[in-house]
């Protein structure tokens, strides 16, 4: 069963690339908007967001971490099945409350940790489930 | 009820939305191999699959659905119940891409589901 193993080798990196693209690209718009501060919903206040955001470089880093979170999506998309992908994304959820913990030392509720624990069970018992069950059109050659 | 009706477009346009994705790139087929060129490649036949682009406006309008929610309603009741999607999805998945969800990955799926409502409502 190499080939069973080395599928849910990459459907592993892929889920872990989708997690890391996510995370980093929601924090840097983040950054980036909260240092263009409030948006005004005017005309004129709309567009002179529009302005700042597109010369903005956290944003740009923002949405080069969410175009690699889209592009690694679609691939593990390609072989694996949504059902397998779509919870197991949801470590991200547990993971961002980890590092606030850690590095941003914020405090956490008892309900969170529970939430986290609930979706690192949840995470664990569908990453032992088969990652493809469908067909995949044949592979073409590169 | 408008809060329900955005809702229900949140999580039908985001679910409907990758399931079109997803049959989309089962129909691309996956790349030969991970390498920058084949990758390239394997990009540009996705993008010319009609599935996919029928995708991306329904998880779009589902992006507009979820911002009109936020300025209605606090953003620790809109991502719990938007954690729905997740059931709503493995429905999807099972019923529209005949993908097999077996028990453990109900279980999983459910588990999720419940997990990210919680630490989202802090």
């Amino acid at each position: 069963m190499a080939s069973e193993r080395r599928l849910r080798i990459k459907t592993l990196v892929m889920v872990l690339a989708m997690v890391v693209c996510a995370n980093a690209g929601d924090l840097m718009l983040k950054r980036g908007m909260s240092q263009i501060g409030a948006v005004q919903l005017t005309a004129s206040g709309l567009a002179q967001a529009f302005r700042l955001t597109v010369t903005n470089g956290t944003i740009w880093v923002g949405i080069f971490f969410l175009t690699g979170f889209m592009l690694s999506y679609m691939t593990v998309l390609s072989w694996a099945d949504y059902s397998y992908v779509m919870p197991a994304g949801a470590f991200g959820y547990a993971l961002l409350t980890l590092l606030a913990v850690v590095f941003l030392h914020e405090s956490v509720s008892p309900r969170r940790w529970v939430g986290v624990v609930l979706i690192c069970v949840g995470v664990l018992l569908v990453g032992q489930t088969k990652p493809r069950t469908t067909a995949v059109a044949s592979e073409t050659a590169a | 009820m408008r809060v329900i009706l955005a809702l229900t477009v949140l999580i039908l346009g985001s679910t409907g939305g990758e399931i079109a994705v997803t049959h989309g790139m089962k129909a691309t087929g996956e790349p030969a191999r991970l390498r920058p060129l084949a990758l390239l490649q394997f990009l540009g036949r996705a993008v010319r699959n009609g599935w996919f682009w029928a995708g991306v406006p329904l998880m779009a309008l589902s992006f507009y659905a979820l911002l009109i929610l936020l300025s209605w309603e606090p953003i620790s009741l809109v991502i719990p119940a938007s954690a729905l999607s997740y059931v709503v999805g493995t429905l999807g998945a099972k019923y529209i891409l005949g993908e097999q969800v077996s028990p453990a990955r109900w279980a999983g799926v459910v588990l999720v589901c419940a997990g990210v409502a919680l630490v989202a409502a802090g």
